[in-house]
């Protein structure tokens, strides 16, 4: 039991709290602008070397330094949207899609120009786990990543539900068209879209870091989970993005432990595989998602 | 609080050649205006071209004295012009509640717990949904979110394209019951129909179009007998 929930439950929550705040920018930028952003793993990793820059200046736990990258990353979204995407907007969307392959190259390649392709680490030294009930060995980052996700979580969902801004965001990912009749402000849909997806990029970058370490291909590595994550939930549905992000990140962790006799039951090394298997069950199967988000 | 609606050489479409052309037309502070005419004579077209949805060529568009030409789909509302689409006319995920509220937002109206009140006073059906999706509504529960959207925002005039589109006798005759009622509160309606007979019978005036173009125009009582509409709109009986 405790070492399921050690090495397993956990780690697997962490891993799901992380494509969880991924996959919400994916999923409300797909379901308002409607196209694919590629760039958003490379977002995440701007951000996360965004706290490395931080921390050279001011030597603080990197946690402390998150919102600095949150600024790094809007203003690198927005920038991008009103340069790059926004003069693709009345073209067929596979012209923004394939810009936003561009952009993640872009946002790559500035990383390893400034910071160097090598692996770094934003905490040096190996932290003590918290000791739960005498049993349960978690560790702090862990934990940290968990509840911030599930604060996070109840703020986006009261958003959503209790804000004019939120439930115009809601609106224009119902229907655009409708959204415009009714004279809702696009544009400002449009740039708290960029904001929120920007800013959970930045933590889930720092969280993604955090657990293992920093390098230019940290979120490209995780754009395949988090798109699965958005398509479970169902696309433009921000919080089935949360839950799918949970369901894919335990799917893939728990895939590894010793379900049935002593061996995994799935090879660790097969472990990304989980989330594709069930990105392409989901598109076969279910496309609209479990919380019937728009139909790719 | 209403102005007058004042269409005059309108020529609009979709960006190829024009859908209508040289359309004159006047709706009266507080009325009901119809317009009617055969499948593809440009009827949905103009009230798009009101509500800036195609590309004008030619002609004004005055609401009171103010030219709407020009301006932008979404700055309408706040001038006071609301529209109701003929289909896809709800945020099918939002709860019936969230629905009318969204239509506070570009217009926010001077008292909105009063206004709210009013419009679920016209559609009293609507109270016992206010929680439900209005995706998971009837087509004629979904009109009526839809005019209760429109009505949120405390309009002079209100475009209506269809209302009574696909719906069963039933509901047909509420909706037509409706719109006296939302006249009565001072609003102007121009409506396009398909039911020529019930929507000439509440109109005060009625515009018949065909190939894009005026054809006749009258009271509704006019209209409802004139042999040449009756003959081609009417199904040929008397009124």
């Amino acid at each position: 039991m405790s070492e399921f929930v050690n090495f397993y439950l956990f780690p697997a929550l962490t891993i799901g709290s992380i494509y969880a705040l991924g996959a919400v920018g994916i999923s409300m930028i797909f379901g308002i602008l409607r196209f694919a952003h590629f760039a958003h793993g490379d977002l995440m990793t701007l951000g996360t070397y965004g706290i490395l820059a931080a921390a050279a200046l001011l030597p603080v736990n990197p946690l402390l330094l998150v919102p600095f990258a949150m600024a790094l990353t809007i203003f690198a979204a927005l920038f991008v949207d009103r340069f790059f995407y926004r003069p693709l907007r009345d073209l067929p969307t596979i012209y923004t899609v394939i810009s936003s392959f561009g952009i993640a190259l872009v946002f790559r390649s500035i990383v390893q120009l400034i910071w160097g392709s090598e692996n770094q680490v934003l905490v040096a030294g190996v932290r003590p786990p918290l000791v739960l009930f005498d049993t349960f060995r978690v560790s702090i980052l862990h934990l940290q990543a968990i509840l911030t996700t599930a604060v996070i979580a109840v703020l986006l969902h009261y958003f959503l539900t209790a804000t004019r801004t939120g439930r115009s965001m809601r609106a224009v990912a119902d229907d655009p068209e409708l959204a415009e009749v009714s004279g809702l402000d696009t544009a400002k849909v449009v740039r708290w879209t960029w904001i929120i997806g920007a800013a959970l990029a930045a933590i889930a970058g720092a969280f993604a870091a955090l657990n293992t370490s920093a390098h230019p291909n940290l979120g490209w590595n995780l754009l395949l989970p988090m798109f699965a994550a958005a398509i479970l939930g169902g696309i433009g549905k921000p919080m089935g993005a949360m839950a799918g992000g949970f369901i894919i990140g335990m799917a893939e962790e728990l895939s590894s432990y010793h379900w049935i006799g002593d061996g995994a039951l799935i090879s660790p090394s097969y472990k990304t595989a989980v989330a594709f298997v069930i990105m392409i069950g989901l598109l076969i199967f279910r496309p609209q998602g479990l919380f019937k988000g728009r139909l790719l | 609080m209403t102005e007058r609606l004042c269409v005059t050489g309108l020529t609009a479409g979709y960006g190829g050649p024009p859908i209508i052309e040289d359309i004159a037309l006047a709706v009266e502070p507080g009325e009901i205006a119809v317009v009617l005419g055969p499948n593809g004579a440009g009827k949905s077209t103009l009230l798009k071209t009101i509500f800036a949805l195609t590309t004008v060529s030619a002609g004004s568009i005055l609401l009171g004295e103010r030219e709407l030409t020009g301006s932008r789909t979404s700055a309408l509302v706040p001038l006071g012009v609301s529209a109701v689409p003929q289909s896809k006319n709800v945020f099918p995920s939002m709860t019936v509640d969230e629905n009318l509220d969204v239509g506070t937002y570009a217009a926010p109206p001077a008292d909105k717990a009063a206004t709210r009140e009013r419009v679920l006073s016209l559609f009293p059906d609507l109270k016992e949904k206010l929680r439900q999706p209005a995706g998971e509504l009837s087509g004629g529960q979904r009109q009526m979110v839809a005019m209760g959207r429109a009505l949120m925002s405390d309009p002079k005039l209100v475009l209506l394209d269809e209302p009574t589109a696909g719906l069963s006798p039933a509901y047909l005759e509420k909706i037509f019951d409706l719109l006296l009622d939302i006249r009565k509160t001072g609003i102007t309606i121009l409506m396009v129909e398909q039911n020529a007979r019930q929507a000439l019978q509440i109109a005060d005036h009625g515009h018949i179009l065909v190939n894009g173009r005026n054809h006749a125009s009258g009271t509704g009582k006019e209209l409802l007998e004139d042999e040449d509409v009756r003959r081609l709109f009417l199904g040929g009986a008397a009124g």
